[in-house]
């Protein structure tokens, strides 16, 4: 929807890369907060980058989102060269973020929230002439992505009267607005409740059957249970990547969580 | 304040109502001029609009611009020169001002949309002392004179605007092209990125916007609605002087913005309203007039912050709808 495919001959349930990054590298006036990081981020693949507080995972996000300039490397989104690309350009390109903090507009109703997101294809943002009536056509459309996250009923009410909960959900419903092919969630179930995490582990479970999906998640839990990859991240180095079952035998990898090689 | 958070009917009732109150000023503002002094409404008229014109930016992009007098005092300058001195009408040389303002917007703005919050404020503020500076030296300004005598004359090259009442509803519907034009874009496609840059800027860049477009966009818009209401004060008092361009100048928009309530269609009016009168009022009184107001923003700092219309609102509407 926002992007026409540019390889439409391409197989979607076949696995491929695209997203990736090599040899990436931050420095922050002398200190080192990300570097040599290495991702492949697949289609229709739910990859979790995880690790201790500190690790550098929201710094990776920033960079791959190009919100943060990299120091070095190089990313890729599906074979084009976007190491110095604008953010915004990024997200047109497909490569769609959430933050950590919730990031929905407080003061727009929740309609209103995903209807924005809408608004960009055709140059409906710039359109400063006509009235807010030429947005009803993209009324259907968002009340669809709201009924996918059960948000149907508060659509006309205020988003920063939302729970915490409901508005990471609202976040994520704005973000499935562009129908992103990338999709990066930082910390999508941060301090939700148990049936949220349920919510949103089926959205994203959903979702990613046709886009790729990078998260930072903390809730091993939840890690284990939805992706199919995890790359473990310390001090802003890889120190472990592979399926739940390996990252979790790894012995650098249980140092880093419990403090201690010994198994507990 | 059409406000999308309510159902069909209850937006429609309350878009009656408020097409009820709207029509009601506008007719209070057309017999107003046979009650009270023109000249006094029209110079109300001129802050009010280069207040809610500054209130596009403040309150609808959440940008805080300290720089505002140029493009005011700018369009001034620019009009009254054309009509003195090139014997320009008054239409083109408001045409002229608001031009001219546009284009001083577009170069300010370049540069201070490339920083946020205060240092924002404080490169608006450089740039418009750049310009002050500029007005000090130029010949065409004449200095600390200023462009006196300017004749008003001839709307579209008949309509004498040297008679009060005829003056007068040239700045009226100067005012209300303006007023709309601001109503326009906030209600517009294009207003809805520009509050969803000020609520989250970073958001509104991941959702692939450009926001420093869009800032830029609505700065020069700002910029141009301040020329227009700069240009037909020069053609009011017959003068443009040094006062327009001075960052008091900028100061005083912001405190009439902020008195009338930021981010609210009537605020920047009313509050303009306030503070013009206040002056006129206490003019020829003892009182120190900067003494006065500063009290009155102080007040209404500290029991409404939400300034004067935004505060009524809030009680009305339970204050949830986009006036913030």
């Amino acid at each position: 929807m926002t992007e026409a495919p540019v390889s439409g001959a391409a197989n979607d349930a076949e696995p491929r890369v695209v997203l990736t990054a090599r040899g990436l590298r931050r420095d922050f006036a002398g200190f080192v907060a990300v570097k040599n990081v290495d991702l492949d981020v697949h289609h229709a693949k739910i990859h979790a980058l995880i690790g201790p507080n500190g690790a550098g995972k929201t710094t990776v996000f920033n960079l791959l989102t190009k919100f943060l300039a990299p120091s070095a490397g190089r990313i890729e989104l599906m074979g084009r060269d976007i190491t110095n690309t604008p953010p915004a350009k990024v997200a047109r390109m497909g490569l769609v973020r959430s933050f950590q903090i919730s990031a929905i507009f407080p003061h727009l109703s929740v309609l209103d929230n995903v209807r924005v997101a809408l608004q960009r294809p055709g140059g409906l943002g710039y359109q400063f002439w006509r009235s807010l009536g030429s947005l009803d056509l993209l009324t259907p459309r968002a009340e669809q992505l709201l009924e996918t996250v059960g948000l149907q009923n508060e659509r006309h009410r205020m988003a920063g009267d939302l729970s915490y909960g409901r508005k990471r959900v609202l976040e994520i419903a704005t973000t499935l607005a562009l129908d992103p092919k990338v999709l990066l969630l930082d910390e999508p179930m941060a301090g939700m409740g148990h049936e949220d995490v349920e919510t949103v582990a089926d959205i994203i479970r959903d979702v990613a059957k046709d886009r790729a999906v990078l998260m930072v998640e903390h809730n091993l839990k939840v890690v284990a249970d939805l992706c199919d990859w995890i790359t473990v991240l310390q001090r802003g180095e890889i120190i472990a990547a592979g399926d739940y079952a390996t990252v979790s035998q790894d012995e650098q990898v249980k140092v880093a969580y419990m403090g201690t090689a010994h198994d507990a | 304040m059409a406000d999308m958070t309510t159902t069909g009917i209850d937006r429609q009732t309350r878009a009656r109502t408020e097409w009820f109150l709207v029509g009601l000023g506008i007719a209070a503002l057309i017999a107003a001029p046979f009650f009270l002094y023109p000249v006094f409404l029209m110079k109300m008229l001129c802050f009010a609009l280069f207040a809610a014109a500054f209130n596009l930016l403040l309150g609808y992009t959440g940008l805080l611009s300290f720089g505002h007098a140029a493009f005011f005092g700018g369009a001034a300058y620019f009009t009254a020169h054309a009509v003195k001195e090139w014997g320009w009408t008054p239409e083109f040389g408001v045409l002229l001002g608001v031009f001219g303002a546009a284009v001083l917007g577009l170069i300010i703005g370049f540069f201070a949309i490339r920083r946020q919050g205060i240092y924002f404020a404080m490169i608006t503020l450089a740039l418009a002392q750049m310009f002050y500076f500029f007005c000090v030296q130029a010949p065409f300004t004449k200095g600390e004179d200023g462009i006196q005598g300017v004749p008003r004359g001839h709307l579209f090259g008949f309509i004498d605007l040297s008679v009060p009442l005829n003056m007068y509803f040239f700045v009226l519907g100067g005012f209300l092209i303006g007023v709309f034009a601001v109503w326009r874009i906030v209600h517009s496609p294009f207003g809805m990125i520009l509050k969803s840059i000020r609520e989250n800027e970073n958001r509104a860049t991941s959702l692939g916007y450009s926001v420093a477009r869009y800032k830029l966009a609505a700065f020069v818009m700002s910029a141009t609605l301040a020329g227009l209401a700069g240009a037909m004060k020069a053609l009011v008092f017959q003068f443009a002087t040094l006062t327009d361009v001075t960052w008091q100048m900028s100061g005083e928009v912001i405190l009439m913005t902020l008195l009338g309530g930021i981010g609210t269609m009537l605020g920047p009016i009313v509050g303009a309203g306030l503070v013009v009168t206040l002056q006129n009022y206490l003019a020829t009184s003892e009182f120190p007039v900067t003494v006065i107001t500063g009290a009155i923003f102080m007040i209404c700092v500290l029991l409404f912050r939400r300034g004067i219309v935004g505060e009524i609102l809030a009680r009305f509407s339970r204050g949830e709808d986009d006036a913030r």
